[in-house]
């Protein structure tokens, strides 16, 4: 196998997989893996921009997924009406005078000499603030939650089509990566590790309690879509006739349809996000970033600004990671947000970027097409695998319902030694980085 | 008089007591994550999962205790089981040095590379915990549950407001205490913690004047799984065992080591403190505490709380961002291991 | 044959060589010191003796025994002692310890060993409790050398012991290297203050471009006017 049919070869075999998914199981389910892979080879692609292109490790991967999916409910979802006159004005408000105290903190930092004189005045700042955020916000967060609590009881979003959040998805998870980059980089690499994971955490715990924002655990459903209803289609005679001249039932086709659509979306996001990766990381920016990536010492002796860019690539990524989260509750139709898992979210994605070679965008995305297609196959195989196992048991055997029982876990079980695996054995990945030192 | 003494017996009971066993639990978390770094020189992120395990293992132990009939009377069974689980999760956490780090370190890996790699052991330790004893919240403390109760206190005191001290509290306090002193003692005093600190200290001097590096590894690795046990079964005492808290545990366990200065023993200790106190003091209502104090026409309506308790671990992030804002080397930066 | 010698040493640290056919010598009791301009490989040539580079060309011998194949610390086994240029010092350990972790090899008292430390230097005696990091460059370069010195080593290597301390403060270290090789010991060191080193040199080695290009007692090139001229200043 030489060095550049490798690629081609294993995406082929890539594509092997789902033919022979969707000619054993149906083209529905090949479908609704492609769907997922592709959204993953996405967020694949961000992180390869953090870790591959600067050696940035990102453990809040979740956190700007999320942020990403949030966006979607914010755009798409019909404003509350009722919500807002109980209690708009008042987060609005709370919000303004956020803005201020925090205006207020960093004129009192500039302006007053340092000393503790300094930060008593910031404390008595942040607390008088908090006192009076809270009395515009309680009350609001209240008669908000009140409105219909059964079936909304939170603000709404804008009522807008649902394609404009994955790009508001990406700036917003892009803002939130400048502020943890401005805090974190620069100083040792392991602390953008914690900030990231301290950050990601208390999105999730926000998204769980604001109900106001986004009616917490209580889940908002019935997102509008960007493509057509299957209710819809089945009514509509060019599709009847379509399905009839396919010769597939119109119920399935138009399911089938439906993801379909939604294939293309995704599959048009990923090429544009593939086709500026790679112009990027090729172009002189990509070559001084690696260089960077390699030698931190020399390239800060040549006086580059390794902070700055380190914060520009971090900030890139993490819009990238946010496009995929909007588009993936765009796909489930969904926001729940205690489906967010660390081991869902953050380390299945580094997976795929270890497993599919870190600093290559093909490789990352081949690792996001594979590593997904195995993570949505590895439950079934793992209880096919334990009742293998136990095959010679009583059927009531306390061990053989045990290890059935537990075969869920073995996810993360099968996560973490691929992961270690990989990492030793075969570190540069299925397509390694093409690297200049080689040739 | 008795209002003022209301009031801080009611900070007394709800907010000093547990905060003093909540920090002495993150400074014992800390304590590890620190001489891991201080040896090995990276953020182990398993850290959280090695607790978990230490935890999982004393609370089989203990069970196999009970169903002999062994118990320690008032105390509880667990402190019986903890050194068979100190030894079981210092043989894993070896074979995780063995299995894992051993080749990095060899090579030379950057920190990263091992950071990357402590995030696989922790999903394979995490992995395994729920696949030996299961998601389950498990409540492995018997014996007595108090030291003395809020009405015993009443009594005495005739107050109107109780204080209450629960055994597992008293225990994680005094098990800390020893605990500490004892790694102090082995750190300063003995030949063994001497070297340990060299190496932490100038690893090539270190080798220059004939330290193993190996044997002062696996020490530390044994003194990591020992304190990250202890750490684990006090707070599994004190609150319940429930194997997803301790992902969450991480954040304040590292902000803790961070706060105090990473690699710094006191450090660690005093950050634990600092994170405790501050996630107690700001999601604690203050509201019945003012009513002490105030005159009735002053006392605010609404609960007084800083910040409500989902947010708790919100705090440890704010402090660490505090922390590395001012002062990135923290608080007792300079002083190693 | 001297007590310990690098013979006809080629190498580098895998790039280009450094060291071309360099050969460097030291008897018991006696102070040999490497001179010569920067860049000549006087460091190198010393980290080759005590086996931090691979050797492509030459040996190193030890009382007639072919060390070369020895690791450095297998070195220190064999009673070599090393002071690194920088970072020779524990900085956050007391002084004693320090002292102490320079003995580490040692399972024998070593409080006699740790006193003749004291009286060599008696600056660290005072200072014993306070950390290394804390003292001035001079007294820790003297808690470099007392750290070698724990482990009574029959060879004692100091990489620039005095770069970076005041003329006063190298006097007074020279005087006591000087006091040291007194009790037995062979000391080699790579100087920068050419000068002053080789007026406490019994022999010197004059080094460019990783080649001997003089060699003679301390005192002779002191007197040579070509090695004056080209490496003492005039």
């Amino acid at each position: 196998m030489t060095e550049t049919n490798r690629p081609v070869l294993l995406f082929a075999a890539m594509a092997l997989l789902f033919v022979a998914t969707a000619a054993i199981i149906g083209l529905n389910s090949a479908l609704f893996a492609l769907n997922f892979c592709l959204i993953s080879a996405i967020m694949a692609l961000g992180v390869n921009i953090q870790w591959g292109y600067a050696g940035l490790f990102n453990v809040g991967v979740m956190g700007f997924a999320a942020t990403g999916g949030l966006t979607a409910v914010l755009v798409s979802y019909p404003p509350v009406a009722e919500a807002w006159a109980a209690g708009g004005g008042g987060i609005l408000i709370s919000g303004l005078l956020t803005l201020v105290t925090i205006a207020a903190c960093i004129l009192a930092y500039r302006r007053m000499p340092r000393g503790l004189v300094r930060n008593w005045a910031l404390a008595a700042i942040i607390l008088v603030g908090l006192f009076v955020i809270r009395y515009f916000y309680d009350p609001a967060v209240e008669a908000i939650e009140a409105v219909n609590p059964a079936t909304s009881g939170f603000l709404g979003g804008l009522g807008m089509p649902i394609l404009f959040s994955w790009a508001l998805g990406g700036v917003v998870a892009a803002g939130i990566a400048w502020v943890i980059g401005k805090i974190s980089l620069g100083l040792r690499s392991d602390y953008l590790a914690i900030a990231t994971l301290g950050i990601s955490e208390i999105i999730i715990a926000m998204l769980k309690n604001e109900d106001w924002l986004n009616r917490g655990v209580k889940n908002v459903i019935g997102l509008p879509r960007p493509v057509p209803y299957e209710i819809d289609l089945q009514q509509t005679e060019w599709f009847i006739n379509l399905a009839n001249s396919l010769g597939i039932n119109p119920v399935d086709f138009s399911s089938i349809y439906v993801k379909l659509c939604y294939a293309l979306l995704f599959a048009a996001v990923l090429l544009i996000v593939l086709y500026l990766s790679e112009k990027a990381i090729h172009s002189p920016w990509g070559r001084m970033m690696r260089a960077i990536r390699d030698n931190e010492v020399s390239a800060n002796a040549m006086g580059k600004d390794v902070t700055r860019r380190h914060l520009q690539v971090f900030v890139l990524g993490s819009a990238v990671i946010g496009i995929a989260g909007a588009m993936l509750t765009t796909l489930d139709g969904q926001f729940t947000p205690t489906a967010y898992q660390p081991l869902r979210y953050t380390f299945l994605i580094w997976v795929m970027v270890i497993v599919g070679g870190s600093g290559n965008n093909w490789g990352s995305v081949l690792g996001g097409f594979l590593v997904g297609f195995f993570w949505l196959q590895a439950e079934p195989l793992g209880i096919w695998l334990m009742q293998v196992i136990t095959a010679g048991m009583a059927p009531d055997n306390p061990l053989r319902v045990h290890l059935i029982d537990s075969g869920a876990h073995m996810r993360l079980i099968v996560m973490g030694l691929i992961l270690l695996l990989v990492l030793r054995f075969s570190p540069r990945g299925l397509i390694p980085e093409r690297t200049s030192r080689a040739h | 008089m008795d209002n003022l003494l209301n009031a801080v017996v009611l900070l007394l009971n709800f907010l000093v007591v547990p905060a003093l066993a909540y920090g002495s639990q993150l400074a014992l978390g800390a304590l590890g994550v620190t001489l891991i770094y201080g040896v090995l020189r990276f953020s182990n992120f398993a850290h959280g999962e090695t607790m978990s395990f230490g935890a999982m293992f004393c609370i089989l132990f203990t069970w196999l205790l009970q169903s002999w009939g062994v118990t320690l009377g008032p105390l509880p069974t667990a402190l019986l089981a903890l050194p068979f689980a100190i030894i079981a999760t210092a043989l894993f956490v070896l074979a995780t040095d063995w299995l894992v780090y051993d080749y990095y370190r060899v090579k030379k890996a950057s920190s990263l590379i091992f950071l990357i790699a402590s995030v696989g052991v922790m999903f394979i330790m995490n992995g395994l915990v729920r696949f030996i004893i299961g998601p389950e919240d498990r409540n492995f403390a018997d014996g007595a549950r108090f030291v003395f109760t809020a009405r015993d206190f009443k009594e005495w005191s005739g107050l109107a407001e109780g204080l209450a001290l629960r055994s597992t509290q008293l225990i994680t306090i005094v098990t800390a205490i020893v605990i500490v002193a004892a790694l102090f003692w082995f750190l300063n005093r003995t030949r063994t913690g001497k070297s340990m600190r060299a190496y932490s200290d100038n690893e090539d001097l270190a080798l220059l004047s004939g330290i193993d590096p190996g044997h002062v590894v696996r020490i530390a690795w044994i003194l990591a799984a020992a304190l990250a046990t202890i750490a684990g079964v006090l707070y599994g005492l004190d609150k319940s065992y429930k194997p997803f808290t301790f992902l969450q545990l991480l954040l304040p366990i590292f902000a803790a080591a961070i706060v105090g200065g990473v690699g710094s023993p006191v450090g660690a200790i005093a950050g634990g403190f600092v994170v405790a106190f501050s996630e107690i003091g700001l999601t604690f209502a203050y509201k019945k505490f003012l009513a002490y104090l105030l005159p009735a026409a002053l006392v605010p309506d609404g609960l007084v709380q800083l910040l409500s308790t989902e947010y708790k671990f919100a705090v440890s992030f704010v402090i660490l961002v505090v922390v590395l804002l001012i002062k990135p080397t923290g608080l007792f930066s300079g002083k190693t291991l | 044959m001297s007590f310990l010698i690098g013979e006809n040493m080629t190498g580098g640290y895998g790039g280009a060589d450094i060291l071309n056919d360099c050969t460097i010598g030291v008897e018991q009791g006696e102070i040999a010191v490497i001179v010569g301009p920067n860049g000549a490989g006087k460091s190198t040539a010393m980290k080759a003796i005590f086996g931090m580079l691979n050797l492509r060309q030459g040996k190193v011998t030890m009382e007639g025994e072919d060390i070369t194949a020895l690791t450095p610390q297998a070195r220190v086994h064999k009673g070599m002692g090393f002071v690194p240029q920088t970072n020779n010092v524990f900085t956050s350990m007391s002084v004693e310890e320090n002292l102490e972790m320079g003995a580490f090899i040692r399972d024998d008292d070593i409080t006699a060993t740790m006193a003749q430390v004291y009286d060599l230097f008696p600056i660290l005696k005072e200072k014993r409790h306070q950390p290394a990091g804390e003292l001035s460059g001079g007294q820790r370069q003297q808690v470099a050398v007392g750290r070698a010195l724990m482990t009574r080593p029959k060879v004692l290597m100091l990489d620039e012991p005095t770069a970076g301390v005041s003329p006063i403060v190298m006097d007074e270290l020279f005087d006591r290297i000087i006091e040291v090789a007194r009790t037995g010991i062979a000391i080699l060191m790579v100087e920068q203050n050419a000068k002053q080193a080789l007026n406490i040199a019994d022999k010197g080695y004059v080094l460019v471009q990783g080649a001997n290009r003089f060699t003679d007692t301390g005192e002779a090139l002191m007197a040579n006017p070509e090695v004056r001229k080209s490496f003492l200043g005039g």
